[in-house]
């Protein structure tokens, strides 16, 4: 019985490169339940951005299974969300026709109205309103990542696969987007995977923060995160948060193979 | 707008000028160069000639240029998408590049003996699919896996991703490289009008003026050369503004 809208048991994978098989994954354990945000952490390399395809269906494991909705994950499916660092816009089109992009795949028999009033709204929540008929080119590197967010939720997923979405970002804009991912959430029920090398970030958005063991990487460390979900910034400033982001910092040097005081 | 034809304008008249005072200085007589203002009097001449023969060139070279484009691109696509076939087609396409195109000349009118337009066409062809090829396999294939991943992500098939993403995203390169194509199809045109002269094209125009001594004549066909290498390039361009003119930033 699955229970988690993300079930992943067990999972190994090694890929395949000139000098023999390099295992990047072994024995990963990821449990997210419905609705609920996990951010995951990790070395650099460690294998997080291979979680991410795996999850989306992109590739297979070698070993173990990978569990959406209580489905067996056997390809890609048209539920799931992506955001990457990169926001990856396409230029020849203008912003409004960037977000729709997944619409023209998932629902082709969606008229452009309709098409153009979901994206609207999406715009509108992320504060892009006024901007839809501009180049991606014209648009700050925050802005763009706005607007990639909206295309990856424009088709309504049930799942957000996310990979260093905020990385690229000065620290204020990462801010405000943090601020926008969580209004999202109370605005649109989807369940996240979030990628990332900022453990304030995790500890802000996510509801549970995975930790991640070098390379090969399995599941070291999962935290619990109880915050009020109408948190704001200030909560960063707050002991129980430092508590948590000590621990988080000592799971990541046990991760990265450093001897470390345990707390 | 204005600089965008005057100044092209008075660059060309400033280069007229130049080579009427060229060979003025020089009296240089006709049969060692001929200077601009024989030029009118030789094309009001054979002005029906220029017409036609014109008009044979710039078809052949245009039907030579548009399978260029077809076949550049079918194969740009298999070797963008297929690393097996780029390993293993690149020495070959390398190689047949290199071999001087002149060389080929009787070897195509051997074997289609008569065959004068489809021998043009071929030539035209053959000399200039090649960076058409060569930019749309560079193009796909460093195509960053994101931007394939955000569709195929959604369960998007091959096609669509190369309707949607690939394709639109390798213009800016296949116009830079059409560019370069068309007026290499213009000298695979003319150099079967020339080396194997069967009475069509400016090729044969000027063929014919060196036969006669006619020398303000043979000038005459290199400069419709140029004004309809001019023209056929700026179809390009224009095609280009239509197509990718998304790629183009503001000037600064
Ligand atoms: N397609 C591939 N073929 C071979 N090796 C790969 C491939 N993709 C990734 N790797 C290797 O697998 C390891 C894990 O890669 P992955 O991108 O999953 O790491 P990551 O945790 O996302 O790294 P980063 O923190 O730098 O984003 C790396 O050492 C990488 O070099
Ligand atoms: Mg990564």
């Amino acid at each position: 019985m699955i229970e988690n809208l993300i079930e992943i048991k067990g999972v190994k994978h090694a890929y395949a490169t000139a000098s023999g098989p390099l295992p990047v994954l072994d024995g990963l354990d990821v449990s997210v339940p419905e609705g609920s945000f996990a951010a995951v952490v990790g070395p650099s390399g460690c294998g997080k951005s291979t979680l991410t395809r795996l999850v989306a269906g992109l590739m297979k494991p070698d070993e173990g299974e990978v569990w959406l909705h209580g489905e067996r994950v056997r390809g890609p499916r048209k539920t799931v969300g992506m955001a990457f660092q990169n926001p990856v816009l396409l230029e020849w089109r203008t912003i409004i026709d960037n977000v729709i992009l997944p619409l023209e795949i998932v629902a082709p028999r969606m008229s452009r109205a309709d098409r153009i009033a979901r994206a609207m709204e999406l715009l509108e929540m992320v504060g892009l309103t006024g901007f839809e008929n501009k180049r991606p080119s014209e648009l700050s590197g925050g802005m763009r990542q706005r607007a990639s967010l909206c295309r990856s939720l424009v088709h309504k997923p049930d799942v957000l696969i996310m990979d260093e979405p905020f990385g690229a970002l000065d620290n204020f804009t990462r801010e405000d987007l943090w601020q926008t991912m969580r209004d999202l959430r109370r605005a649109e029920p989807f369940t996240t995977i979030l990628i990332t090398h900022d453990l304030t970030e995790s500890v802000f958005l996510g509801d549970q923060v995975i930790v991640l063991s070098g390379r090969p990487a399995r599941t070291q460390y999962v935290m619990q995160v109880d915050l009020p979900d109408d948190r704001t910034l200030d909560v960063l400033y707050t002991p129980p948060v430092a508590d948590m982001l000590h621990i988080l910092r000592d799971q990541i040097k046990i991760a990265q193979g450093r001897d470390v005081e345990v707390h | 707008m204005l600089g965008k034809i005057v100044v092209p304008i008075v660059a060309v008249l400033v280069f007229l000028g130049l080579w009427e005072a060229l060979v003025w200085v020089n009296n240089w007589p006709n049969y060692k160069m001929a200077s601009p203002s024989d030029l009118p009097p030789a094309f009001w001449k054979y002005k029906e000639l220029f017409l036609v023969m014109g008009w044979q060139t710039l078809w052949r070279t245009v039907v030579g240029l548009f399978i260029a484009v077809v076949v550049g691109t079918a194969l740009g696509m298999v070797i963008g998408f297929s690393r097996i076939a780029r390993e293993a087609l690149y020495p070959l396409l390398i190689g047949f590049n290199a071999i001087p195109k002149a060389t080929l000349v009787p070897v195509i009118s051997l074997i289609f003996i008569g065959q004068h337009d489809f021998n043009t066409i071929l030539m035209a062809f053959t000399i200039s699919f090649f960076p058409i090829a060569v930019s749309v396999g560079i193009g796909l294939s460093t195509l960053e896996p994101e931007y394939r991943d955000i569709l195929r992500a959604l369960g998007a098939t091959r096609f669509t991703i190369f309707r949607k993403i690939a394709l639109p995203k390798t213009l800016p390169e296949f116009f830079g490289a059409l560019k370069v194509a068309a007026t290499l199809a213009f000298i695979g045109t003319n150099l079967v009008e020339i080396v194997s002269p069967h009475g069509r094209g400016l090729g044969a125009l000027f063929k014919s003026g060196e036969t006669n001594g006619d020398y303000p004549l043979m000038f005459a066909v290199l400069i419709a050369l140029a004004f309809l290498g001019i023209i056929l390039y700026y179809a390009v361009v224009f095609l280009e503004r239509i197509f990718a003119g998304w790629a183009e930033r503001e000037a600064t």
